[in-house]
């Protein structure tokens, strides 16, 4: 099964946005993704947002919709039921 | 492998089946038992209880039967050989156990020291009823090893068998007891351990990275990973792949299941052990296991003091059936007596295996006492008269 | 596109993900918060070993990456006893649902309880039978539909904290899976911790019990979770009971030392006591009795 990971730097609409602000960065492994909505809900900082793309089992994936605003906490991580998704602090 | 002379009690002994199965045990290895006492088994347990802390081992009482079958099991998979005993009653408790240790081809044993039957039957009385309870007893289709000691020297000597073939086949080993076995008292000599041949545990020498837990190596049967040391194996009762991982489909199944089935068949020849004297010529033979084994002696004794021709094979293996050996028999007798302390339960393998070659008597007794020498004559007489040949 | 890695990856078997669980389901969460405490715990992998029972929950050794066992139902508790015995160094953890622990394997719950048998328990309740399609378990609250109470059940369930506590359980808590913190520090207090030691995982199960009983999906119920969880440590576990869309407590209920666990115990009345030729060694394992494969005697079990 392919598994697509995306850059974490993805962006809503369109643009690159500076991630030198960013104290964190998450990161993707979508096809693992079932859409459960537990790290969009709980991203205290609201990093994340439903795509409007589907992944191969026809779940919208998380995306990063505020990168900048990533703190690195890892709660998406945490919550992940899929471990589709984790967040770790910039260097 | 010799044994460990820890466990070996060296020496003459005046000892019962249950006691010297106990020791059996120990000998082969065995420091690891959970059980829960059933009469008339419980004295294995009670005679291991006391010998182990000396020995060095563990005795873990449990909660039931059905704690006892799956906590060896445990043992197992953490290195130690294991066992555990029960009567009828806790051998059907055990039955869903039986079926995993089969599928997760677990080495270990399972005395069941058979009484009066069904349901709570006869405590303290013998039977040989669950005889075919311990071949089809778990549900799914298996092949299963089944062997029938007929003396407390025997308890000795089979148990070590018992345990030496569920390391070498990697299966689980039915020790078919009856409560007159386990519980008659008979000089009973144990070797020094230097003189017993055990059968150590075949732990892969592969790397994990190489290792598959179900894989196969040419003779069917799958090496065993030391659990801790990085093989990271998975194993589950559900139909797997060689990696060990649930894989539930019907290729899987056949493979899985003709292999479990072959590995035991295909090793008929080395697991079938049949005691004989006067085959050669004989035109009846009297085919019996267990304690009434013993009493067919005095019968065949009586019969061939009559002049009469009579033939003993007694199976000390009762599963995997002796099809090849009966087959071949039928041909040259007029007729094979079965008898046993039950309903008639081996006989039927008997009649189907001689495939109407020659007569089939069965001397069934429902159990609670043995047969009278004379009513095994009477049917050996009747065999004489008659037959086909 | 970087190469990635999960950083709890070297934990879980990668070749079989995706796992089996549903969207929204928080047996992923539980194991998650899992090998975040495993992690942290710094224990090595290899002295680690998973038994789990059958069921959504009892997936979980198949998924993780030790030496783990998939056995019968009800049965993970007395086959890790027999495990645990014969390797006691090794860490044995049982991580099955309520209805494999509880219901079916409720007496081997109490009597593991009873003797401190040193093991990790990790129960998630998803207040349901849910593999089998969602019937009533021991821990349903009353009133809930289910599968085999389709008009709703009237049996009451039990109180998972109390019945640990009354089993002799020596560390006790009970965490949701939107506590996610709480249950990564609860599961690694139970780790550390030596004997019976219980961690109740309440999760949803939006296929079946949340369906069933009209409660939304797997995000709805965390936030009900969120909003209805009473963190109370130290509470009575008499008042840890769980009824349908109330309030319950959440929080470490029990924490006890200094009671020795089963083969302390053995170990300790055998020394005292026992007397033979050869002397009373401790007891530490049978792991090797059978591990010498070319000939030369067995070590057999005894200390160096």
């Amino acid at each position: 099964m392919q598994i697509t990971i995306l850059k974490s730097c993805q962006y809503k609409n369109g643009g690159p946005t500076p991630m030198s602000e960013a104290k964190g960065k998450v990161n993707f492994m979508v096809e693992r993704c079932k859409g459960c909505g537990f790290c969009v809900e709980f991203c205290p900082v609201k990093v994340l947002e439903f795509s409007k793309d589907y992944n191969i089992k026809g779940y919208h994936f998380p995306v990063a919709a505020h990168p900048e605003k990533c703190i690195g906490c890892n709660m998406c991580g945490m919550y992940c039921p899929d471990f589709a998704i984790w967040g770790e602090k910039n260097k | 492998m010799k044994a460990d002379p820890k466990g070996v009690l060296t020496g003459t002994h005046y000892l019962d089946g249950d006691h010297a199965a106990c020791e059996g045990a120990l000998a082969a290895g065995c420091r690891y038992i959970a059980g829960y006492p059933i009469t008339p088994s419980t004295e294995v347990v009670e005679r291991f209880a006391g010998r182990i802390p000396c020995v060095g081992g563990i005795f873990m009482q449990m909660e039931d039967e059905i704690a006892s079958s799956i906590a060896i099991q445990g043992a197992v998979w953490a290195g130690a050989k294991a066992m555990t005993v029960t009567s009828g009653p806790g051998f059907s408790l055990m039955m869903e156990h039986i079926g995993l240790a089969i599928m997760a081809e677990v080495p270990c044993v399972f005395i069941n020291v058979q009484r009066g039957g069904p349901s709570t039957g006869l405590p303290t009385l013998p039977a040989q009823s669950d005889m075919m309870q311990a071949r089809w007893g778990s549900h799914g289709d298996y092949e299963v090893i089944a062997l029938c000691p007929n003396s407390p020297q025997e308890c000795f000597d089979l148990m070590i068998t018992a345990f030496n073939m569920s390391e070498r086949f990697r299966t689980p080993v039915m020790f078919m007891m009856d409560e007159c076995v386990g519980h008659m008292t008979e000089r009973v000599i144990i070797p020094s351990a230097d003189k017993i041949d055990i059968v150590p545990r075949k732990y892969t020498k592969k790397s994990p990275s190489e290792y598959k837990a179900y894989q196969p190596n040419e003779v069917l049967i799958p090496e065993m990973a030391e659990l801790g040391k990085g093989y990271n194996f998975h194993i589950t009762g559900l139909t797997h792949d060689e990696k060990g991982y649930p894989a539930m489909n019907e290729d899987s199944q056949k493979k899985l299941v003709s292999r479990l089935i072959n590995k035991i068949q295909q090793y008929k020849k080395e697991i079938i052990l049949i005691e004989e004297d006067g085959i050669k010529d004989a035109e009846v033979v009297v085919m019996s296991y267990g304690i009434t084994s013993r009493v067919a002696e005095k019968a065949i004794l009586d019969a061939r003091s009559k002049g009469l021709k009579v033939g003993k094979a007694r199976l000390k293996t009762v599963w995997p059936f002796a099809d090849e050996y009966v087959l071949d028999l039928s041909k040259k007798v007029k007729a094979i007596v079965v008898p046993e302390l039950n309903a008639g339960q081996i006989v039927r393998e008997v009649e189907r295996a001689v495939k109407g070659n020659c007569e089939v008597i069965s001397v069934p007794h429902l159990g609670g006492g043995v047969h009278k020498p004379e009513l095994i004559l009477e049917a050996i007489l009747k065999g004489a008269k008659g037959g086909k040949h | 596109m970087e190469n990635t890695k999960h950083p709890l990856s070297k934990y879980l078997r990668e070749d079989r993900m995706p796992h089996m669980w549903c969207p929204g389901c928080g047996i992923g969460t539980a194991m998650n918060a899992f090998m975040h405490a495993l992690d942290k715990s710094g224990m090595e992998k290899n002295n680690v070993a998973v038994v789990s029972g059958i069921g959504c929950t009892g997936r979980v050794a198949g998924y993780l990456n030790v030496d783990s066992f998939h056995t019968t139902h009800g049965r993970a508790i007395p086959f890790s006893e027999g495990l645990k015995a014969a390797s006691p160094d090794t860490k044995v953890i049982v991580f099955s649902g309520d209805g494999d622990l509880i219901s079916i394997g409720g007496n081997h719950f109490i009597h593991a309880g009873r003797k401190n048998m040193d093991l990790t328990v990790i129960c998630v309740n998803n207040l349901n039978y849910a593999m089998t399609g969602g019937q009533v378990s021991a821990t349903t609250p009353v009133r809930s539909i289910t599968a085999t109470a389709p008009h709703g059940s009237f049996t009451t369930p039990f109180n998972l904290p109390f019945l640990a506590e009354a089993s002799g359980a020596v560390y006790v808590a009970r965490w949701t899976v939107y506590h996610v913190r709480d249950l990564q520090k609860a599961m690694l207090e139970a780790l550390n911790k030596k004997g019976f030691s219980f961690v109740e995982v309440i999760s949803p199960c939006p296929t079946l019990y949340e369906r069933r009983n009209k409660m939304g999906d797997g995000l709805t119920r965390m936030k009900f979770y969120k909003d209805n969880s009473i963190l109370k440590n130290g509470a009575d576990t008499k008042e840890t009971n769980i009824e349908i869309n109330k309030p319950f407590v959440v929080g470490k209920f029990i924490d006890i030392e200094g009671k020795p666990t089963y083969l302390e115990s053995m170990n300790k009345y055998y020394d005292e006591t026992f007397q033979c030729e050869l002397g009373y060694k401790t007891y530490k394992g049978t792991r090797y009795s059978c591990n010498i494969s070319d000939g030369g005697v067995s070590e057999g079990c005894m200390d160096d």
